[in-house]
């Protein structure tokens, strides 16, 4: 009789997990938004199960390509390898665009300098700037902190601001946008990259595209209105079009609702418009 | 009270319980040779494979390349590059910076501390000392990187004035703290188990402690100290997070210890999630796995070999 009873146990959890066992994998700088969305979407759904986990875009995306998880979160698109990869495994990836994010430029909070141009920026990360005062500074080296490769942020910065080309061998690498804000918090004459999201106890830096626009400093209005130069897309990745509980999820994360839970842990949402055309019909 | 005997029911049960034992002692050098064949052959399109090899063959792992049209030759790791360039060396100088300042800080400390614990120490003072040292083994070592990556780094910047906060002297001192108490077991066990009638002989001929822990129970102990420092000196060289999180993982040449460091554990730890299956840079990483492995078997086998010659001539039995 126990051991009838237990396994009715056992057959009964096993069935409610594999209904609805969600898992989502991938980005560090979407790490904490998923998460978030997974909570309040729990509490909304409480028959709902979902998993998240970060890695790096790059991890995740591997990870849907093996089909070992159901959602994606990457902070770069796919890369034509990838795509190859997809279609060889038998995947066919489905994109949707769910929240903005700005990537800042951090620096020590009594740095005086303030403001950085493109062109700068691409000189300190390839290793042609190698010392504040030629940006405007005191007369030390700079400490040029990033990401690691695995980071959808690094391939980012790489194409927008490096314009592809290498970051200097100098540029010391961190696990995690928060080591990365942590280090340049501790580092008077050190410089870092990553989403705005992530800034606590560093300041900003304002970008200029080129010598004769105005510096922009990011912030949720200025990667919203496109002024802030170094901005970009957050992803979703499934395997298909979504539908049943995933279709749910991801419409609910693009609803009034979902993109005011990312406001409030300070990504940016997407402008209304935008996010009803997202949405998974 | 039944009385202690071991007699087997059968022939049969003996053999198969032999056997079972045997199985035992083979699954560890089973799960090595597997684990090697592995990693080796994940590694060998480098050897084997023209298209991996025209991004990275042996030589261009090895040697100075010029990347571009016009480019001195140079050293230089930058995988996600449009043009992918391999070169380990600067990675095989920061294992060993890196290494090397971590072995300079817990050979001494690691080996003092077991000749102070096992020769000058009373019972009462070695039984705090030796559990607080081995509770030094049980930090995590993703904890002792982050310690390093918040506390240490910026005391050594403020004490030394350096330049760059994560920097080899750093990342080899965190790396120290895990390795001392490796050190310090192992010698602390040699020391305690050279024989006491050793000692009083020595104390008899008029030795005072210090002459006998020096002269006499240091040099008798040498093969499991230098045991210790091997094996202390295998978990510096294959030890991921603490490098990880404290050595600034920037792949640079240069022979200055206040500059950052990229070890080879390192790299595979923060690239091998991101790499495609079977392209040359996934290859790459397990030709680095292969060097660590081969690394850490050539400095067992030597420390072995050092073991077993310094144990002939402690016993009197070579020349």
């Amino acid at each position: 009789m126990k051991k009838v009873f237990l396994a009715m146990m056992l057959m009964a959890a096993v069935s409610v997990m594999a209904a609805t066992t969600i898992t989502i994998k991938g980005s560090d700088t979407l790490v904490r938004l998923g998460q978030r969305w997974a909570e309040e979407y729990m509490k909304k759904n409480p028959e709902a199960v979902i998993q998240v986990s970060g890695g790096g875009s790059g991890t995740g995306i591997a990870a849907l390509l093996n089909g070992t998880t159901d959602i994606c979160e990457s902070s770069r698109d796919m890369k034509a390898k990838e795509h190859d990869l997809a279609k060889k495994n038998g995947i066919n990836p489905y994109r949707v665009t769910v929240a903005l994010d700005g990537i800042a430029v951090f620096l020590h909070e009594t740095n005086p300098v303030n403001e950085l141009t493109f062109a700068q920026l691409k000189g300190i990360y390839t290793g042609s700037i190698t010392n504040w005062k030629e940006v405007g500074g005191p007369d030390t080296r700079i400490i040029v902190y990033g990401r690691e490769n695995n980071s959808g942020t690094y391939v980012f910065y790489k194409e927008h601001v490096l314009d592809d080309e290498d970051y200097s061998d100098y540029t010391q690498t961190l696990p995690g946008t928060a080591a990365v804000v942590n280090a340049v918090a501790k580092d008077k004459f050190g410089i870092g990259y990553g989403g705005i999201a992530w800034a606590k106890g560093v300041k900003f830096a304002a970008v200029r595209k080129n010598d004769s626009s105005t510096a922009v400093i990011p912030s949720m209005e200025t990667v919203i209105n496109g002024t802030y130069p170094i901005s970009r897309e957050l992803y979703w990745f499934f395997n298909g079009t979504p539908t049943g509980d995933l279709k749910n999820l991801v419409n609910w994360a693009l609803s009034v609702e979902g993109q005011k839970v990312a406001e409030e842990v300070d990504y940016i949402p997407l402008p209304r418009e935008l996010a009803e055309k997202n949405l998974v019909k | 009270m039944r009385e202690l005997e071991f007699r087997p029911k059968s022939k049969i049960r003996e053999l198969l319980g032999e056997k079972f034992i045997l199985l035992n002692a083979l699954v560890a050098l089973i799960a090595i040779l597997l684990i090697f064949i592995f990693i080796f052959k994940e590694a060998l399109p480098i050897f084997t494979d023209p298209e991996i090899m025209q991004e990275a063959s042996v030589d261009k792992l090895m040697l100075k390349q010029s990347f571009y049209e016009g480019q001195e030759p140079r050293f230089s790791w930058q995988p996600n590059s449009s043009v992918p360039k391999y070169s380990l060396f600067p990675l095989f100088l920061g294992t060993l910076k890196a290494a090397l300042v971590a072995m300079l800080f817990a050979v001494p400390l690691g080996v003092g501390a077991a000749i102070y614990s096992s020769e000058f120490a009373s019972r009462r003072m070695r039984e705090i000392i030796k559990p607080t040292i081995e509770l030094l083994a049980a930090i995590p070592s993703v904890v002792l990187g982050f310690f390093a990556l918040i506390v240490l780094a910026s005391l050594f910047q403020e004490i030394f004035g350096l330049t760059f906060r994560l920097n080899a002297i750093n990342a080899g001192i965190a790396l120290g703290l895990a390795v001392v108490p490796v050190i310090f077991t192992v010698a602390e066990d040699a020391m305690t188990s050279v024989p006491q009638s050793l000692r009083e002989a020595a104390i008899a001929l008029g030795a005072n402690p210090w002459q006998v822990s020096i002269t006499m129970v240091f040099p008798a102990a040498m093969p499991g100290i230098a045991a210790g420092v091997v094996l202390g000196f295998g978990r510096a060289i294959g030890e991921t997070m603490i490098v990880l999180m404290a050595s600034g993982n920037a792949a640079i040449i240069s022979w200055s210890f206040v500059e950052s460091v990229r070890t080879f554990s390192a790299t595979i730890a923060a690239e091998l999630a991101e790499v495609v299956f079977g392209s040359a840079h996934y290859s790459v990483l397990f030709f680095i796995g292969t060097i660590l492995f081969i690394f850490t078997f050539i400095i067992n086998l030597g420390g072995d070999i050092v073991l077993f010659r310094l144990k002939e001539r402690m016993q009197g039995k070579s020349k």
